[in-house]
């Protein structure tokens, strides 16, 4: 069957990062098409998203599907094996909250508090610690999010166990720490070290100093602004 | 089997409405408890401890927080009646799209139209007429966002409807000139009991809003 599936995405993107990862996790072979996204955005990008002009854009059979975790519900949808939500529809409302959560707070607060001004930083990193002391909750014991394996909480909380912790080497800080959220740490190590993350995971040393320079960057404007 | 289904709500808010809505259109009997957000009762902070906000869904002591994850949760168990999103995935794909995109414009820019002035409040309306304008283009032809009957988009956007006669006079604008499909959209909606029964008097919603600024000390 001619199945014809693209991602448009950018290689450092912790969201273009979560299609990626999905359709590696169900087998699903891909076009990967990379965007410059700081420079020239492609006319195909702003033909698929012309709502929001962003990565990831998926393409099936040409047809455009945009946001990662819509991107995700469908995926999850369309290739009915390696499921990453749970069937029971209580089970799968809790999934989708704790995505909800990481996208809305504990992400961009981990990211805020990696690159705000000094005066501003106490407040924010104390708010990031109390978002991830309630994320560590959802763990509750199990490796996973998701379980035994790789659920659709982990593909994206991602986000936080690698790209923020990347970020965090780089501004020296120490958020998320063995010590203090012991349960999340492990989770961070384990999901990092599953042989299909491992594979599809932008490298650290790639990675280093182009979040090293998006943070100067990020500084640089809000010092302007 | 006895079915037990709460709702913790708050008159006004729109994303209460969606859940009051879905309920309705399932033809499901559950009992509302309105909640005064300025003293919060002991049953909303246990079932909603992470975010301490309406609405809260609790079905058979379990509580589902979110409203769009709510109205997702009711189309799933309560299928076999009025199904609100879409079965082909990419039809769904596009449904939660367009929900999402309520969900980051509407309440937030809404938001700024009533709660500021001048140039702030200036730019408000523009961009929510911007946002609107999409939304009905969006809508095209359709009678309802989800096609012939009430959908997934149609309850998320719904609820804000009520909300538009009291951002009109604080912004002294009309909606109805820059979008009239839309308008005959929400009107449409209206018709309908679900949506008729869970929406509040936009009356009663402008008195709601004059009276939150001025509290929050806004002119």
């Amino acid at each position: 069957m001619g199945e014809e599936v693209k991602v448009f995405g950018y290689w450092a993107s912790p969201y273009s990062y979560r299609a990626e990862l999905a359709l590696k996790l169900k087998g699903v072979s891909y076009e990967y098409i990379n965007e410059d996204i700081f420079g020239n955005k492609s006319d195909l990008l702003l033909k698929y998203n012309p709502v929001h002009k962003k990565v990831p854009v998926l393409l099936h059979n040409g047809k455009s599907i945009v946001e990662s975790v819509v991107i995700l519900e469908y995926i999850e949808e369309t290739w009915k094996h390696n499921l990453y939500l749970p069937q029971d529809p209580y089970d799968k409302a809790t999934a989708r909250f704790w995505i909800k959560f990481i996208d809305e707070k504990c992400f961009p607060t981990l990211w805020l508090a990696a690159w705000s001004p000094e005066n501003e930083r106490e407040k924010v990193t104390n708010e990031a610690c109390e978002y991830m002391k309630t994320l560590e909750s959802a763990l509750n014991g199990k490796k996973f999010f998701g379980g035994e394996t790789i659920g659709m909480v982990d593909i994206v909380a991602s986000s936080v166990g690698y790209f923020i912790r990347v970020t965090q080497e780089i501004m020296g800080l120490n958020l998320l720490s063995a010590d203090k959220f012991p349960q999340l740490f492990q989770w961070s190590e384990d999901f990092a070290n599953c042989s299909i993350v491992k594979e599809s995971l932008p490298p650290r040393d790639k990675l280093l100093p182009f979040v090293k320079g998006l943070i100067a960057k990020y500084q640089q404007d809000n010092a302007k602004a | 089997m006895a079915e037990e289904v709460v709702l913790l709500d708050f008159w006004p808010s729109p994303f209460g409405m969606r859940s009051r809505i879905a309920l309705a259109e399932k033809g499901i009997k559950y009992e509302h408890k309105e909640e005064d957000l300025r003293n919060k009762s002991a049953l909303l902070l246990q079932m909603n401890p992470v975010h301490k906000k309406i609405p809260v869904l609790i079905h058979n002591g379990k509580p589902v927080c979110e409203s769009l994850i709510q109205v997702q949760y009711i189309d799933e168990v309560w299928h076999d009646k009025a199904p609100l999103l879409p079965s082909d995935p990419y039809q769904k794909a596009t449904a939660r799209f367009w929900a999402d995109y309520v969900d980051k414009k509407i309440y937030e820019v809404g938001g700024r139209v009533w709660k500021t002035k001048g140039e702030k409040q200036a730019t408000a309306k523009k961009e929510l007429i911007e946002t609107l304008k999409l939304l009905e283009k969006e809508l095209g032809d359709k009678p309802y966002f989800g096609g012939e009957s009430l959908g997934y988009v149609d309850v998320a956007f719904i609820p804000f409807y009520s909300w538009f006669y009291a951002l009109e006079k604080c912004g002294n604008f009309s909606i109805e000139a820059e979008c009239p499909k839309l308008i005959a959209w929400a009107k449409r909606c209206m018709q309908k009991e679900s949506v008729a029964k869970s929406l509040p008097d936009q009356q009663k919603v402008y008195d709601f809003i004059l009276e939150m600024k001025k509290h929050f000390g806004i002119e």
